[in-house]
C-alpha cells in the first residue's frame, strides 16, 4: 500500500491520498493521471490491469487501487 | 461568394432544420433551434449595440456554448471562449487584454464571473435566448459584413506568461472548413464525436462541417477519456463515425487493450495530430480498424486550425514519425534555413505558413505579432505576411514534410500547447522561489520542474494550481540546492535534462 500512495503522492503532492473517496467524482485524478497510474502500477507491482477494470470505482480511492491490485495479483 | 461563416448554418437549416446539430449525452440541439436561439442572442447584441468587440463566451462545455458563439458572430462580434478550467489569473490577464463589454454565462458559470475584475455586462444565455429576433436588423448587420472581419480569439501559452489571443477572420476560417472538409470527406451523414476543449481553435473541425453539411456532432464527456471501454460503447451508441483527436486520447485506449473487449462500430475517419503518434499504438489502431481512413493533421492556432495533412498510406517502423505530409490546397508551406532563405533538399528549415489561412495576429499585442507574422523574405516586391511557427522541418525521400524539432522551448503535452518559459516565469513570480527551470520529457510525456528556494515542491504545487491550467502543471517536481547555469548565465537545460534521465530513467 505505500508504494502505491508513494506513486500518487508523487502525481499530486497536496493530496491526502489516505483519506481521499472521490478521486474520480471530485476531479482529483484526469486522464493523464489515470495512464501514469496504470504505467507506474504495471512497473511497480509487475501487474496490468486490465481494460474492463478502468473504471471510476476503482480509481476513487487509494484503498480501492490498492484492492484491485490485490485481486489482480492474487488471481495470477 | 460565401464571405461569412453563418452562410452554412441558413442553407442547412431550411435542408434539414429538425435533425440534431450539436449534443451532449443529455441534452441536443437542432439545426432549428441552433438557427433561432444564435439570432435571439444576436439581436439582443445587436439592441445593446454592441459592434466589432470581443465578447466573451464563460459556459461549461455544452451545445448551447456552441450556439452562443454563432450568436456573437451573427451580431457582427466576435467571440472568446474561456473556461472554468482556466485558473483565475489566467482568467484575469485574457479579461485585461480584451476588456471586454460582455460576457455571456451559464447558471453556473456566472456564480464565478461576479468575482471577475471586470467592468462589462454579465448575461445569462437562457435569459438572452428569450429575444425576441429581429430579421431587419440582423440582415442589416450581415450585409456590411466582410470575410476579414474578426471571428475569434482564442488564446495559446505565451513564454512570457501573458497568453496571447490569436485573431481569426471569416475568410481563413471558411479557407480552413472547405479543404479539410474535402480531404477527410465530410458530408452530411459524418457524426463528429467531439474531444477538444471549446476554447482552443481545435473544435473548428467539428463546429463549421456541421453547419455546412447538417451533420452531427456529439460532445464526449470529458470524463470518458479516462475509461476506455466507457469510451468506445459512447462512440458506439451514438454511432459516431469520425473523430479529430489529439494523440493521447487516442493511444489511451489503445493502451489499455480496450479493443479486446469492444470495437468501435461505426468509425470510419479519424484525425489526430499535435502530437507524435507512437507507431506501436497506430499500429492496433489500423489492425482494429483496417478499413478506416487514418489522417495526420499539423497546424499552428495562427494558422487557423491546421494547415498540412498527411493520408497514412503505408506502415512504418517503431521508431519512424508519421510525416506532417503536404499543406491544404490553398496555402504553401515555406521551409526557411538560418539565411532566410528556402531550405535546400533534406536541409531543415523553420515552417513557415503563406496563404489565406493566416490568423490576423494577436489580440492588443502589435509587439508579438510583428515577431511571427513577418514579411516573406521570399518576396521583396510588394507587402505579404507569413507565418513563422518556430517548428522545423524538412522534406523526407517521399518528399513529405516532417517535423524535426522547435527552435524555443514550447512543447505539445497531452495535445496543448505548451511554453515553458510561461511555467517558469509563474514559479519564479512566487515567494521565496529564487529560479526555476522546466524540460520536458518526450519519452513519457512529463512536464519537469527543478527549482531553488524556501518551498516544499508539494506547496509549490498548490500554488501554480491557482495560477496554471490543469495541463501547464509538472509532473514532477525537484527542489535544487544549486540551479545548474550556463557560462552565459542562463539555466543549463542540457544539464538539467541529462540530470533527470540519470535520476530517473
Amino acid at each position: 500500500m505505500n508504494e502505491l500512495l508513494d506513486i500518487l503522492q508523487e502525481l499530486h503532492p497536496e493530496i491526502d491520498f489516505e483519506t481521499h473517496e472521490a478521486l474520480i467524482d471530485k476531479k482529483v485524478l484526469d486522464s493523464f493521471d489515470i495512464v501514469t497510474l496504470i504505467s507506474e502500477i504495471n512497473n511497480e507491482f509487475d501487474v496490468a490491469i486490465p481494460a474492463e477494470e478502468i473504471i471510476p470505482d476503482n480509481f476513487n480511492s487509494a484503498k480501492a487501487l490498492w484492492a484491485l491490485v490485490q485481486r489482480l495479483l492474487d488471481e495470477e | 461568394m460565401q464571405n461569412h461563416v453563418l452562410e452554412y448554418l441558413d442553407v442547412t437549416v431550411k435542408k434539414v432544420p429538425e435533425k440534431i446539430a450539436f449534443a451532449n449525452e443529455t441534452d441536443a440541439l437542432t439545426f432549428q433551434d441552433v438557427y433561432d436561439q444564435n439570432r435571439a442572442l444576436a439581436t439582443f447584441f445587436v439592441k445593446k449595440g454592441l459592434y466589432k468587440e470581443p465578447i466573451v463566451v464563460f459556459m461549461n462545455k455544452h451545445p448551447k456554448t456552441i450556439t452562443a458563439f454563432f450568436g456573437v458572430i451573427n451580431s457582427g462580434n466576435f467571440y472568446v471562449p474561456i473556461d472554468e478550467e482556466m485558473p483565475r489569473v489566467r482568467i484575469d490577464l485574457i479579461l485585461d487584454n480584451l476588456k471586454p463589454r460582455a460576457i455571456v454565462c451559464d447558471e453556473k458559470t456566472i456564480e464565478i464571473a461576479k468575482e471577475f475584475h471586470f467592468d462589462g455586462e454579465l448575461y445569462l444565455y437562457d435569459e438572452l435566448a428569450q429575444t425576441e429576433a429581429d430579421a431587419s436588423l440582423l440582415n442589416e448587420i450581415r450585409a456590411k459584413a466582410i470575410d476579414t472581419d474578426a471571428i475569434y480569439v482564442v488564446f495559446t501559452s505565451g513564454s512570457t506568461g501573458v497568453p496571447k489571443g490569436v485573431v481569426a477572420c471569416h475568410r481563413s476560417v471558411l479557407d480552413y472548413i472547405e479543404q479539410l472538409s474535402e480531404t477527410l470527406e465530410f458530408n452530411e451523414d459524418t457524426v463528429f464525436g467531439n474531444q477538444t476543449p471549446l476554447y482552443f481553435d481545435a473544435c473548428l473541425k467539428e463546429l463549421y462541417p456541421t453547419l455546412k453539411f447538417g451533420a452531427t456532432t456529439y460532445l464526449v464527456p470529458k470524463s470518458l477519456f479516462m475509461f476506455p471501454i466507457k469510451l468506445v460503447e459512447f462512440l458506439n451508441e451514438k454511432k459516431v463515425n469520425t473523430i479529430c483527436w489529439v494523440v493521447s486520447a487516442l493511444t489511451m485506449i489503445s493502451a489499455f487493450g480496450a479493443f479486446k473487449k469492444v470495437v468501435p462500430e461505426y468509425l470510419h475517419t479519424i484525425a489526430f495530430g499535435s502530437e507524435v503518434f507512437p507507431i506501436k499504438q497506430f499500429r492496433i489502431w489500423r489492425e482494429t480498424l483496417p478499413e478506416a481512413k487514418f489522417t495526420n493533421l499539423y497546424g499552428p492556432t495562427e494558422g487557423t486550425g491546421m494547415c498540412c495533412y498527411y493520408k497514412v498510406n503505408r506502415d512504418f517502423a517503431l521508431d519512424e514519425a508519421i510525416p506532417i505530409g503536404r499543406p491544404f490546397k490553398n496555402t504553401e508551406i515555406i521551409l526557411l534555413n538560418e539565411e532566410n532563405k528556402r531550405a535546400g533538399v533534406g536541409e531543415p528549415g523553420e515552417i513557415c505558413i503563406r496563404g489565406t489561412s493566416l490568423t490576423m495576429g494577436y489580440y492588443n499585442n502589435p509587439e508579438k505579432t510583428s515577431e511571427a507574422f513577418v514579411q516573406n523574405p521570399l518576396n521583396t516586391a510588394y507587402p505579404e505576411l507569413i507565418y513563422r511557427t518556430g517548428d522545423i522541418g524538412k522534406y523526407n525521400e517521399y518528399g513529405e514534410l516532417v517535423f524535426v524539432s522547435r527552435k524555443d522551448y514550447q512543447i505539445k503535452h497531452m495535445g496543448h500547447r505548451i511554453e515553458l518559459g510561461e511555467i517558469e516565469v509563474n514559479v519564479n513570480m512566487m515567494e521565496g522561489i529564487k529560479l526555476s527551470g522546466c524540460i520536458y520529457d518526450n519519452v513519457k510525456g512529463k512536464i519537469v520542474l527543478y527549482y531553488v528556494g524556501d518551498m516544499e515542491p508539494a506547496e509549490l504545487t498548490m500554488h501554480l494550481k491557482d495560477k496554471l491550467p490543469r495541463y501547464m502543471i509538472p509532473n514532477y517536481t525537484e527542489r535544487l540546492t544549486e540551479m545548474p547555469l550556463t557560462p552565459n548565465g542562463k539555466i543549463n537545460r542540457v544539464f538539467l535534462k541529462e540530470k533527470y534521465y540519470a535520476d530517473r530513467g
